[in-house]
């Protein structure tokens, strides 16, 4: 069962991302992130990691795309006003480079095993809280204050008068 | 004295370098900016020969004290010096003193060492004590001259130099020595160095002196290859095991000691090196009597003469050497007597004389060389300041045509002078008459002399005694020829001038009394103290055969020929008087009825004119095509070109900097792609 | 489960994926959107091995990441914002004083 899963939402996102790099007007890019995003948070519940799912579908999807689609509305560049994109030598390079990046990424995965591990399930919310709160505590707590540094820098970025 | 006075030996040379120090500090720090000062304001305060000046000012005097007081205390050590090692027990007087290490590479070591034994005695003894005399005359000869402290420093550092050129224990020092003076020729010649002639006359010297140099360092490479050592001792020591082994062939000998007589001949104005001491003339007239007259000129001679036991193994080279030095003797005695400047008569009789030492080297009579050496030191150096006072009491002049009747007004310089050109005239009893007497003998008797060697020196002795009285009779007797107002400034030296001028009169008297050889019932001292030096090189060349010598001639022979050199003196004196007392118009017929000869000698039969054309010129065009080639265009071309490629590099180079964001992605991408691929391949 | 291998793939062609988006367009937001394919990429990876390792490690590395992503989309869409009030543009090659 868990194959055929796999290529199915694996299939959704791939496509999806490359929609999403694909299209011109970036709303409809937006829209394909979002359904790559669901693929994706699909792959993670296969993989039993549900509290990532669940943060993935939330976070992501829920508050990051959203915070594009404002600014894309705020921006608000008119049709006929979008950046022109040509494919030029540089890009053809750059799409080649990507594909031998995959190319090695494969064949790494496939000469390197990874050892066996416990069948314990790691990624419940359990699992995932008490880790997080006893091993990775300081990184939880330094993460806070990064958001806190993020949320300055973005209004101080973007406010009209200091 | 305190302790062993030897251990004080590096005063000798130390003293000098002192007062280099010191005056050089005066100079640079105080007299330089006072001159550029003046220069800056247009202040034109040099004054000529009488030149109404303020007493002068007290940086003077101190440089008065310091530049003669230590030559004198260097004299004073050096004498001291001397004493003590005749104290020695004769086969025991070589003394060293070692300075410092200096050189030591594997097994070849040469120390900066001082070496005195009799031969460097007799010179420090010279270079001090002439040197002395003349640096007290230089007081008050540059009182007037502006760049007074200028002048001692360098006088200074030329003393230095000339000491450690005979103090110094091997050739390698020698040639420091050797370098040092020629390069304080060159600043003493140039010393006024506004006038374009002074500076180029020590351009030439400089030049010259060095075609030589480049001589006596390929001996010394040969002479190192050959014994492994520079060391005079050890060098010595080792000849005659080198000498049987056959390493030491004569050939080598020959190359060797031909190479350091070209040295000598541009250090000593022989043949063919020599145009340079003409030109030299251009300097102060106590430098032309220190350096080309009583010192530097003779580092030549005391290098063959230290040689003495390599030029014994190569008759060819005493060969080269004798007849070099008798030609050079006749040579320029013939351009002598038709020169008009006072100074260029001395100049040409100075080469003159040097020609003598070298044909008493060349036929082994190496202390007779040695004699003349100090000799010729005493009376030229006296004729050289004698004119110097003559030039300095006629406000320049140094034309003898415009001279005449001095006698009268120079009382002491005339008296001097005439006593110093008796000397170099060999009148029995003084001590030119001793020591020329003896070349000419041993040039005779010797067994590497001939008999064609003594008649050319004997005839270059009767041309010599010629143009001194002709000189002696132009410049003191006769009517005044003098211009008006020369005429009415005339006047006698002042005391720091005359009582050197005194004291070498003595000398030149006096100087021969200890050479004075055994057929006249003397006892040659001279030849005693330096025989231990000689010995070695003779008994080397020699085997235990012994020495050959004057033994199995007879005395009436001897007798003879002296008498016979007396005679030609005679005669060239006899024919001044005739030419330049009795008919004075003479000399000018003489030189209408054979114009074209006259000519030829009066322009030094126009040897600088050939050097130009045959070699001046042609370097000079090489020169000038190397700077088109070379200079200009390979290596301005390489530095500006490898600039010039830089440059474009980083007008290419800079274009990845594009702004765009997405490029910059893509070289990230690119190296992670390569630098994972690498990682995948290992 | 499955043998991580598979995943890993997938991680790596959304990766590939996001950085062609950030290569080859012109247009700022879409750039800024791929940097998120590529980030969602590396989670994958991450989940997929941890959850083979039984080790919750994963889970939280992947968390972290998603907080990051978030504060960078933020900040990142911030100087967007700013930068087309100056200049009335998204287009980055036009966004290019800093070069030669």
């Amino acid at each position: 069962m868990e194959p055929i899963l796999f290529i199915l939402f694996g299939a959704i996102a791939v496509g999806g991302a490359i929609m999403v790099v694909t299209r011109k007007h970036p709303m409809a890019s937006a829209l394909y992130l979002i359904l790559t995003l669901f693929a994706v948070a699909a792959i993670f519940v296969l993989r039993q990691a549900h509290f990532l799912a669940a943060i993935q579908v939330i976070v992501y999807a829920g508050a990051v795309v959203v915070l594009f689609i404002f600014v894309i509305m705020l921006v608000n560049v008119p049709e006929n006003k979008l950046p022109v994109e040509r494919m030029t030598g540089m890009r053809l390079l750059g799409v080649v480079a990507a594909g031998l990046l995959i190319l090695e990424s494969a064949v790494l995965a496939r000469r390197y095993a990874v050892p066996a591990g416990s069948s314990v399930d790691a990624g419940s919310v359990q699992a995932v809280g008490r880790a997080l709160f006893t091993d990775y505590l300081l990184a939880f707590e330094i993460t806070s204050v990064l958001l806190l540094a993020a949320v300055i820098g973005a209004i101080a970025m973007a406010k009209k008068k200091i | 004295m305190v302790g062993n006075i030897l251990d004080f030996l590096w005063l000798v040379p130390g003293l000098p370098l002192l007062g280099v120090l010191l005056n050089g500090a005066i100079a640079l720090f105080y007299e330089r900016p006072l001159l550029l000062a003046e220069a800056a304001h247009g202040d034109h305060g040099h004054g000529d020969a009488h030149g109404g000046h303020d007493a002068p000012a007290p940086y003077r005097k101190l440089v008065s004290l310091i530049g003669p007081g230590v030559i004198l205390g260097a004299f004073v050590v050096a004498l001291l010096s001397v004493l003590a090692l005749a104290g020695r027990p004769a086969h025991d007087r070589t003394f060293v003193q070692v300075l410092f290490p200096w050189i030591q590479s594997g097994s070849f070591s040469a120390p900066a060492a001082l070496q005195l034994d009799p031969l460097s005695s007799v010179m420090i003894l010279v270079v001090t004590g002439v040197g002395f005399l003349i640096h007290v005359y230089s007081v008050g000869y540059m009182s007037h001259e502006k760049a007074f402290a200028r002048y001692f420093v360098y006088l200074n550092l030329f003393s230095f130099a000339m000491l450690v050129l005979v103090l110094g224990s091997n050739y390698l020092l020698m040639f420091i020595g050797w370098e040092g003076v020629g390069l304080c020729s060159y600043l003493l010649i140039g010393y006024w160095y506004e006038k374009k002639s002074a500076s180029d006359a020590g351009k030439k010297a400089f030049i010259v002196n060095r075609i030589g140099d480049f001589g006596f360092i390929l001996g010394t490479f040969l002479l190192f290859w050959t014994f492994g050592t520079v060391n005079y001792t050890e060098v010595f020591s080792k000849i005659p095991a080198l000498s049987s082994s056959g390493v030491l062939t004569t050939g080598i000998a020959t190359a060797i000691t031909l190479l350091f007589f070209v040295g000598a001949t541009g250090k000593s104005a022989q043949i063919p090196l020599y145009v340079w001491l003409p030109d030299a003339m251009e300097g102060p007239t106590p430098v032309s009597a220190l350096i080309h007259a009583a010192t530097m000129v003779t580092a030549g001679v005391y290098m063959v003469a230290r040689s003495s036991a390599l030029f014994l193994l190569a008759p060819v080279s005493m060969g080269v050497v004798a007849t070099v030095g008798a030609a050079t003797a006749i040579f320029s005695a013939t351009i002598g007597i038709t020169q008009n400047d006072i100074k260029r008569v001395l100049a040409y009789s100075t080469v003159s004389q040097l020609g003598y030492m070298f044909l008493a080297c060349g036929v082994g009579a190496f202390t007779a060389g040695i004699f003349h050496l100090m000799t010729h030191a005493f009376f030229k150096a006296l004729l050289f300041l004698g004119s110097g006072s003559v030039i300095h009491a006629l406000s320049g002049e140094q034309d003898m045509r415009k001279m005449g009747s001095l006698r009268k007004h120079l009382p002491i310089t005339f008296t001097t002078m005439f006593i110093a050109t008796l000397a170099i005239s060999g009148i029995p009893g003084l001590s030119g008459f001793f020591s020329k007497d003896e070349i000419l003998w041993k040039a005779f008797s010797s067994e590497h002399g001939h008999i064609a060697l003594w008649a050319v020196a004997a005839l270059a002795a009767g041309i010599t005694a010629f143009y001194m009285f002709r000189l002696v009779f132009m410049t003191f007797f006769g009517d005044s020829r003098m211009e008006p107002h020369v005429e009415k400034h005339v006047h006698e030296s002042p005391y720091s001038m005359t009582v050197p001028l005194m004291l070498l009169a003595v000398l030149s008297v006096v100087g021969g009394w200890i050479g004075i050889p055994e057929v006249l019932k003397g006892h040659n001292f001279f030849e005693e103290w330096l025989a231990p030096v000689f010995a070695q090189g003779a008994a080397g060349a020699h085997g235990a055969a012994g020495a050959h010598g004057a033994a199995h001639h007879p005395v009436a022979l001897e007798l003879g020929l002296m008498a016979g050199s007396v005679a030609v003196a005679l005669c060239g004196i006899g024919l001044a008087y005739y030419l330049y007392r009795v008919r004075t118009s003479k000399p000018k017929e003489i030189a209408k009825a054979v114009p074209g000869l006259y000519d030829v000698v009066y322009n030094k039969y126009y040897v600088d004119e050939i050097y130009d054309f045959l070699f001046v010129r042609r370097i000079v065009n090489v020169s000038v095509w190397l700077w088109h080639v070379f200079d200009v265009a390979l290596i301005d071309g390489m530095v500006n070109g490898i600039a010039a490629a830089v440059q474009k590099a980083g007008d290419g180079v800079r274009r990845v900097q594009t702004g765009v964001v997405g490029n910059y992605a893509f070289s990230l991408l690119l190296g992670a792609v390569l630098i994972v691929g690498y990682v995948l391949t290992r | 489960m499955m043998e991580p291998t598979a995943y890993l793939l997938l991680s790596g062609i959304l990766f590939g994926i996001g950085v062609v988006g950030v290569v080859a367009r012109k247009n700022a937001l879409i750039i800024l959107m791929s940097v998120e394919i590529m980030l969602n990429g590396v989670n994958v990876a991450f989940i997929a091995v941890g959850s083979h390792l039984g080790d919750p490690t994963g889970s939280i590395f992947a968390f972290m990441v998603m907080t990051v992503a978030a504060a960078e989309a933020a900040v990142g869409l911030a100087i967007l914002i700013a930068i087309f009030r100056l200049k009335e543009t998204i287009d980055i090659t036009e966004l290019s004083v800093l070069k030669w």
